[in-house]
């Protein structure tokens, strides 16, 4: 599948690779300018591919309250929530943003390869709840974020938006069509998500690329992401996984009676034998999703994400270790294919963004 | 910053793992191709091989790191190592930079020099490139 903005990346000369069945880029220039664009100016990234779910109807907050992890009845009209979408076991079938558009109007953002999943899982329990209704709009959005301490000023100044604060969302109008602007990101940094015609897209990418934003592919989303430590689903999150163990208990409110309440209220009465905790390498070695974790050179635990940090030029990953080794501060090594790094367990964030 | 445009001199011999080879006698450097550093990115991190370890031609002897991924190094001919480029452990770009000269990975002292007839010239590598 391809973007909108497919013939954008074409003309930019990007590196495109298969992420989730779409045809995306990696990089144009390169994934370390991209990423100091973002931290010190403003990049845009095509994520198009995410997808987007309408929940509309009396019965919605009710249908919420089942599905997300989050206590939605504390989202007011304009507002955004970050929740987990759990089973009933409490595994993490994904993790996304809510947005209530207004009364009982609310939009999900998901995860491009758990899109079909999502919908046929919200479909389900919509029908049994009832008073709800639920609709695919991905075909509706295309979306670009645009991410970095100047990225408000350059999308108010090219685009003549007034922009919501952070964690908000507004309709506003984008190339004269209806748009959603959303304070929100993966990156640490302040910006801006915009929900646009897919139309149109194209002549606002141009619009921001002539205004100096800056192109960014997925391969800086994944190192910018990962210096603030947000999760990435498939890596970080999947449905083995319970959100206490990720490090997500305070995106979760069992009292509400979510799917997977019980369960998450238990992993979080009792603990749980792992943890996910974000680390760093002493030294040379760069950790790679995979690869074992030694405590006392016994495996202690997997790596879920690992790269390179263009920020801290040192090795850096999020990684499932045994509970009684998830203090910052404690020593482990990484097993580099064959090769042991020593690392060390960090708090969240590992990079401060400078806003 | 990287070399803009694809380059692959004629001097150098080609194993289709892009990898190459310039060969003085019984003595070779090798490094990777343009078409290797420009599809692996920005390279970040060189783990080079220790000096007087032996490489096997068509074996893994090193590795060459982007930001997004881990690259293995092909050895186009088989010897032992006599030097290690020193400089690409703080200048890892170099490889980006200028592959066929200050990028340069290992110097081999070959064991067996007629291996390299199986190795390819720059326009037959080109033409395996497509």
């Amino acid at each position: 599948m391809r973007t909108p903005l497919y013939g954008k990346h074409l003309e930019l000369g990007a590196k495109l690779v298969d992420f989730a069945g779409w045809e995306m880029p990696v990089q144009y220039e390169g994934i370390r300018e991209e990423h100091a664009a973002v931290r010190t100016h403003a990049g845009m990234f095509d994520v198009s591919h995410m997808g987007e779910v309408e929940v509309e109807g009396p019965g919605a907050l009710a249908f919420l309250q089942r599905v997300l992890s989050n206590d939605v009845a504390r989202v007011e009209a304009g507002g955004a929530q970050y929740s987990c979408l759990c089973n009933e076991d409490g595994g993490v079938l994904d993790d996304l943003f809510l947005y209530r558009l207004g009364g009982d109007r609310y939009l999900i953002v998901t995860n491009s390869a758990n899109h079909g999943a999502d919908l046929a899982w919200l479909g389900r329990w919509s029908r049994q709840l009832g008073d709800v209704a639920v609709r695919d709009v991905a075909d509706r959005y295309a979306m670009l974020a645009v991410q970095g301490p100047h990225a408000r000023d350059v999308v108010t100044r090219t685009l003549g938006i007034e922009l919501p604060l952070r964690m908000r969302v507004a309709a506003v109008r984008i190339g004269n069509r209806p748009a959603l602007a959303c304070g929100t990101g993966y990156t640490g940094e302040d910006g801006v998500e915009l929900l646009i015609d897919p139309e149109i897209v194209p002549a606002i990418w141009a619009e921001l690329l002539d205004a100096g934003v800056v192109p960014c592919g997925l391969g800086a989303r994944d190192t910018l992401r990962l210096e603030v430590c947000f999760h990435l689903h498939g890596n970080d999150l999947t449905p083995e996984r319970n959100p206490i163990e990720a490090g997500l208990g305070w995106c979760c409110a069992e009292e509400t009676g979510f799917v997977g309440a019980d369960a998450v209220a238990r992993a979080r009465r009792e603990g749980t034998a792992e943890t996910l905790v974000p680390f760093t390498i002493e030294g040379a070695g760069i950790p790679r999703q995979g690869n074992p974790v030694l405590a006392g050179g016994e495996e202690a635990g997997s790596v879920t994400s690992g790269t390179f940090s263009p920020s801290l030029e040192v090795g850096i990953g999020m990684a499932y270790v045994r509970t009684d080794l998830a203090e910052p501060g404690t020593a482990v090594e990484i097993d580099v294919r064959g090769k042991r790094r020593p690392a060390r367990i960090a708090s969240k964030p590992l990079y401060q963004p400078k806003g | 910053m990287t070399l803009a445009e694809p380059t692959y001199p004629d001097d150098l011999r080609y194993h289709d793992q892009h990898d190459w080879a310039r060969i003085e006698g019984e003595v070779a450097i090798f490094g990777i191709t343009w078409y290797a550093q420009d599809s692996l990115g920005e390279v970040v991190f060189y783990d080079p091989p220790e000096v007087e370890s032996t490489v096997e031609k068509d074996a893994t002897y090193a590795e060459v790191e982007s930001v997004k991924a881990v690259s293995d190094v092909i050895a186009p001919l088989s010897g032992e190592i006599v030097e290690v480029n020193e400089a690409l452990a703080d200048a890892p770009e170099k490889i980006n930079e200028d592959p066929y000269g200050e990028g340069w990975l290992v110097k081999v002292k070959l064991t067996d020099p007629s291996e390299a007839e199986q190795l390819l010239g720059a326009a037959d590598y080109v033409a395996l490139l497509g």
